[in-house]
């Protein structure tokens, strides 16, 4: 802020109205409405970094770090499904639709994940060629829209995930703005181009975890038993819902923390529901062990996850494997002030100024005018992220993700990643502590367990 | 289980399982029949099937029977459960009897018959198929319809075509009362000739093809406009 006549010491700033807030108030005051952004919940909320590892010393022993083996393999959808999915790391590209990101960017999310061994998944759109082509086992969402679903496409996929709810905007509907309804976009989901789309926040054909028991048998008479059912939700009533969805029938449970991704949805939404992943996490294993499905029902955690640390905490909390959205665009480019061409880099900073932002801040994504190429339906600005290129950059992430899990999973003693356990860590709050269900650092106290 | 199967094949549901039945069913070659029988309201009847065969079902079923279909022709002599025909992408379905909610969910192809009244919600989501309904519909039918044709032959209930996008509804008596969104608008010639077209697909002969009511989007929620008082 530039100051001319006043010494920046004699202003004071309003806790309940700061800048930002004077400014998000006056936005609504000129536009008559919300906002409406890409991305997750910005603010703070407690999170895996509020946990650290206690890791071995003399009472417990390492693994050495560089040569002993550490498996990363995970096996998902193995309760009622005849062909689960068998990955190579436990970290999958979480569903993002054709419409929101460019075709180019789904190819490069399943060349990636390909690449590594692991799935990645369509969204609320339907699935390409392009995104089927690349990824060697592909996830098909059945949302409440479902937008492009189609039995051939269904029998095409590796496993099938009913979406309930999204971290972002759980209780919400998907929604794709005008400016990113192509042709192509609104062909496939049988929409009028350029249309404002605001998808439906309820299944059409289902209400209730009844109901959900006979769409899932559905599904699996269609598939023929053979490819495992996921079902995802938000994290709010994570427990009932976790429990709800194992007695639906489902093999693998998805939870979406609050601070998970979308493409587009109201500002209030994104920030003011939900729960953060640390203890979406805690609350699901702990359901699944309650009803006895330890091992036979997976989780799957996502929402805010970025670096191998997140990862090995959220399986040691009870995970089995985590899904990336945001984290994964970024490996692709997403946020930076270039983009490459034939070894150059090339400045958009002017993009991200045209859209009032600047890189590493945007949140733009609703824009469709993605300086970088991802989250764009235009056919310009998608040719500035080269597939190659984006794939080998989340390669190179994936890679590198899964070596931070493994150097601490040897690091707490473990040849096995899925062998962490909540009594590896302890939380550096006490929030965190009280939703973790691990003891504050030096204490031997959970808040909520004991005094 | 193996079933033996034939050209024109009886599968007692009962006995075998939906399983068995629906594995039965895939297995038939194109140009074959089947006829379910002691069905007992089960549910995912004939789901998910691509060859082309007719399939009579003497009964009452659960939900999604037809669902997810791409080839099938299907009778159902009896009512039906939620999502009849949902997601179909091709064929015929004609049920004898009454359905009930969510009738032709999603559909995106084919013809969905009901020669009783469908419950509420009834060609929700519709993406391109046709639901042709001798009686009544109830509430939220058509909501978010985004292509293809609803023929209703007696009344429709609350909240008609709510949030509709491209569908057209056609309704021969009364309508209690159109979604946000939707509208009357007047017949063509090309309607009228719809209509009867859909009347003879459907071998419906209690429909006047020239006084139904037309009802369409307004298209004033395809894009955001709040100071239109447009309510998000």
């Amino acid at each position: 802020m530039v100051l001319d006549h006043a010494d920046s010491s004699s202003l004071r700033e309003s806790a309940t109205f700061p800048t930002e807030m004077i400014s998000h108030v006056q936005s609504m005051a000129r536009t008559g409405r919300y906002e409406i952004r890409g991305w997750g919940a910005k603010r703070h909320v407690p999170s895996f970094d509020d946990l650290t590892f206690i890791t071995a010393s003399l009472s417990r022993y390492p693994l050495e770090g560089y040569r002993e083996r550490c498996e990363t393999k995970t096996v998902l959808g193995n309760r009622f499904a005849s062909k689960p999915l068998e990955l190579d790391i436990p970290i999958t590209i979480a569903g993002m639709s054709f419409g929101s990101l460019s075709a180019a960017a789904k190819d490069s999310l399943g060349r990636a994940a390909t690449a590594v061994g692991t799935s990645t998944t369509t969204g609320d759109g339907g699935m390409t060629q392009e995104e089927r082509r690349s990824s060697k086992l592909l996830v098909y969402q059945c949302l409440p829209s479902r937008y492009g679903f189609n039995p051939e496409h269904l029998r095409m996929a590796d496993a099938i995930e009913v979406v309930v709810g999204q971290g972002a905007k759980p209780g919400g509907g998907g929604m794709l703005l005008g400016q990113k309804v192509s042709d192509r976009v609104a062909g496939m989901r049988t929409l009028p181009t350029g249309v404002d789309q605001r998808s439906a926040s309820r299944h059409p054909d289902w209400t209730g975890p009844d109901d959900l028991t006979i769409k899932i048998g559905e599904l699996r008479e269609a598939t023929n038993w053979e490819k495992p059912i996921y079902v995802k939700f938000g994290a709010t009533r994570v427990a009932n819902d976790v429990k709800l969805a194992i007695a639906a029938g489902a093999d693998v449970v998805v939870v979406d923390g609050m601070q998970g991704g979308t493409g587009a949805t109201q500002d209030v939404f994104i920030e003011h529901t939900g729960i953060p992943t640390l203890p979406a996490v805690r609350l699901a294993a702990e359901a699944i062990r309650e009803v006895g499905m330890t091992g036979k029902v997976q989780l799957i955690v996502s929402g805010g996850i970025r670096t191998g640390a997140d990862i090995a905490k959220a399986l040691a909390l009870g995970a089995d494997a985590v899904s990336i959205g945001v984290a994964s665009l970024i490996a692709l480019g997403c946020n930076s002030a270039f983009y490459e061409s034939d070894g150059e880099q090339i400045d958009v900073t002017a993009g991200y100024t045209a859209l009032g932002t600047a890189p590493g801040f945007c949140h733009e994504c609703q824009s469709g005018a993605c300086p970088v190429g991802i989250t764009t339906q235009d056919p310009e600005l998608s040719k500035r992220l080269d597939p190659e290129l984006g794939a080998l950059r989340l390669t190179n992430y994936l890679k590198a993700l899964t070596m931070e899990l493994t150097t601490l999973a040897r690091a707490c003693g473990k040849n096995d990643v899925h062998h962490l356990e909540p009594e590896d860590l302890v939380a550096l709050t006490i929030e965190a502590a009280a939703m973790a269900k691990v003891p504050l650092a030096g204490t031997s106290w959970i808040p909520g367990q004991s005094f | 289980m193996s079933v033996q199967t034939d050209a024109s094949t009886t599968l007692d549901v009962r006995a075998l399982g939906v399983t068995a039945v629906n594995r039965a069913l895939r297995a038939l070659p194109d140009g074959a029949s089947a006829t379910l029988i002691e069905v007992r309201g089960a549910h995912n009847l004939g789901v998910g099937l691509f060859n082309n065969i007719t399939i009579t079902i003497n009964g009452n079923t659960g939900y999604y029977v037809a669902g997810l279909c791409d080839g099938p022709d299907f009778v159902i002599n009896g009512s039906v459960g939620w999502g009849v025909g949902e997601n179909l992408m091709s064929g015929v379905v004609r049920v004898r009897g009454n359905a009930s909610e969510s009738t032709a969910a999603t559909a995106h192809g084919g013809l969905v018959i009901v020669e009783g009244d469908a419950s509420s919600r009834a060609a929700i989501s519709l993406k391109g198929g046709s639901l042709a309904v001798a009686g009544n519909v109830g509430h939220m039918s058509a909501f978010m319809a985004q292509a293809g044709t609803v023929l209703v032959g007696g009344d429709a209930g609350d909240s008609l075509g709510d949030s509709l996008y491209e569908a057209v509804i056609y309704v021969g008596g009364t309508i209690r009362s159109l979604g946000a969104d939707a509208r009357t608008e007047e017949l063509t010639d090309a309607d009228i000739t719809k209509v009867r077209d859909m009347c003879q697909a459907a071998n419906f002969d209690h429909i006047n093809a020239d006084t139904v009511t037309k009802v369409v989007s307004a298209r004033a929620l395809y894009h955001f406009d709040a100071l239109k008082d447009q309510r998000y």
